[in-house]
């Protein structure tokens, strides 16, 4: 279970990405936040796995505090929070294979373990015959099921996605929700992922939390918040999406 | 040998010319590869929002190099004459041409592996920290790597600066082609020894731009 309470931050420069957000994502839940551009999104889901820390309030993985962890004690937790981006983050100088195991290699794997691991993972997402190939040449949707693999390298149980199919045509972004959604069936994966498309929150997810202007509009089952809403911001959202 | 155009060129003294150019080539071109790599990274790393940023090294590092690099380099090889003595215990010939060499173009070679280092796109760094990469994982595993070609392709234009530096060190006693081409081109107005080593010296620069060429392209997989 991931929590936030009260968390707000506020950066160097006086802007105020997120104001009083209280959050509890249930685990194995995929769990949509969505909001426009500039809402706040990307920095509350930093704040999971620690690349950013609130200015004030807690955040909670399971029994442990996020927001207080030096660098070192934040390490282990990471490799328990897979993440992939809209941009990929591949390196481009090491073959698909190569990336997938790169987390393996920072944790201290050893080269046997890795290469079994690797192999299953690619086998996972399809990508087998691909294995030797450099990120530049594989298309989009390709190159994200190597950043899915990628994530779950560390055996993960929260997947953390930023805007990971922003960047995809929407028949590949079907085929990769529907990958997440069958590895949250499969390994009661928690995923959390930030988006601005409507029809992702729709797709696969069961709740979702809408973030306008860094504030918490409202947060709930799908269902309930996108037929019940009386909110300005979830309407204009719904609006956009038809 | 006495007659006709290359009658001045004395052949035994090219070769060794040469020779001494590609030491001093080769010998100051690996200190300032090792130098001016781990001078870019921390160059990168401490500037804003950067993994280990702070403006105070960031401040001191940027105005050494600055400083560095805006002193001519004929100035340079006589400034530095104290600390090359301290050094390698002289001033002449390839060893004492060596420190100044490295002094000029460390500074320039450490600006362009900056320069690598910040085309490595800001989400492959995120991606490894949120890996639970450390820091010294991120700039071996992740941003070097990354960087390869730029730093090739930046080795390249930092050897071809050092080819025309080991001339001009040539003025103060370093020996080599440079040397060869003002004592008897230019002073002795022996103008074949001036062609023979200006050929000499665009072949070289020629190959090294070639050979920098093709060891750039074949580790840039972008």
């Amino acid at each position: 279970m991931i929590r936030l309470s009260s968390v707000s931050k506020r950066f160097a420069d006086g802007t105020v990405a997120l104001d009083g957000i209280d959050l509890t994502i249930p685990k194995g839940a995929v769990f949509g936040i969505i909001g426009r551009s500039g809402a706040g999104k990307s920095t509350l889901l930093r704040l999971i796995n620690g690349l950013e820390r609130p200015t004030s309030g807690e955040v909670r993985v399971d029994d442990q505090v996020v927001n207080t962890l030096r660098e070192a004690d934040l390490r282990p937790l990471r490799r328990r929070i897979g993440m992939i981006f809209q941009a990929f983050g591949l390196l481009a100088n090491r073959t698909v294979a190569a990336n997938v195991a790169l987390p393996l290699e920072l944790a201290g794997i050893a080269p046997a373990e890795r290469a079994a691991r690797v192999a299953a993972l690619l086998d996972r997402v399809g990508l087998t015959d691909r294995a030797d190939a450099y990120p530049a040449r594989l298309s989009g949707g390709q190159r994200q099921r190597v950043g899915i693999a990628r994530a779950l390298a560390t055996r993960p149980d929260i997947l953390l996605s930023d805007e990971a199919t922003s960047a995809l045509d929407p028949e590949t972004t079907r085929s990769v929700l529907a990958l997440l959604a069958d590895l949250n069936r499969e390994m009661g994966l928690t995923i959390v992922l930030i988006t601005h498309e409507l029809e992702v929150v729709r797709a696969i997810c069961d709740h979702v939390a809408v973030l306008d202007g860094g504030r918490l509009v409202e947060s709930g089952p799908v269902d309930s918040v996108f037929s019940g809403t009386s909110e300005q911001a979830t309407l204009a959202l719904l609006g956009d999406g038809q | 040998m006495n007659d006709g155009f290359f009658q001045h060129v004395v052949w035994s003294d090219i070769g060794q010319a040469t020779l001494d150019t590609l030491t001093m080539l080769a010998g100051s071109l690996a200190l300032t590869i090792g130098l001016g790599i781990p001078l870019g990274v921390l160059l990168f790393v401490t500037s804003d929002g950067q993994i280990d940023q702070s403006r105070p090294v960031n401040r001191v590092l940027g105005i050494v190099v600055n400083v560095l690099r805006s002193i001519p380099f004929v100035i340079l090889l006589i400034v530095m004459i104290p600390l090359t003595l301290a050094m390698v215990g002289t001033s002449l010939g390839v060893a004492g041409a060596i420190p100044p060499l490295v002094g000029g173009a460390a500074p320039f070679y450490a600006r362009l592996v900056e320069a690598a280092l910040r085309d490595v796109p800001r989400a492959t760094i995120e991606a490894a920290q949120a890996m639970g990469a450390t820091r010294l994982q991120i700039i071996g595993k992740v941003l070097l790597p990354e960087a390869l070609p730029g730093l090739t392709a930046g080795a390249t234009v930092t050897a071809i600066t050092l080819v025309s530096f080991t001339a001009m060190a040539g003025v103060v006693g370093a020996g080599g082609l440079g040397d060869l081409a003002i004592r008897y081109g230019y002073q002795r107005f022996q103008a074949d020894v001036m062609l023979v080593t200006v050929v000499l010296l665009v072949v070289l620069v020629q190959f090294i731009q070639w050979a920098g060429d093709r060891l750039t392209r074949l580790v840039d997989h972008r």
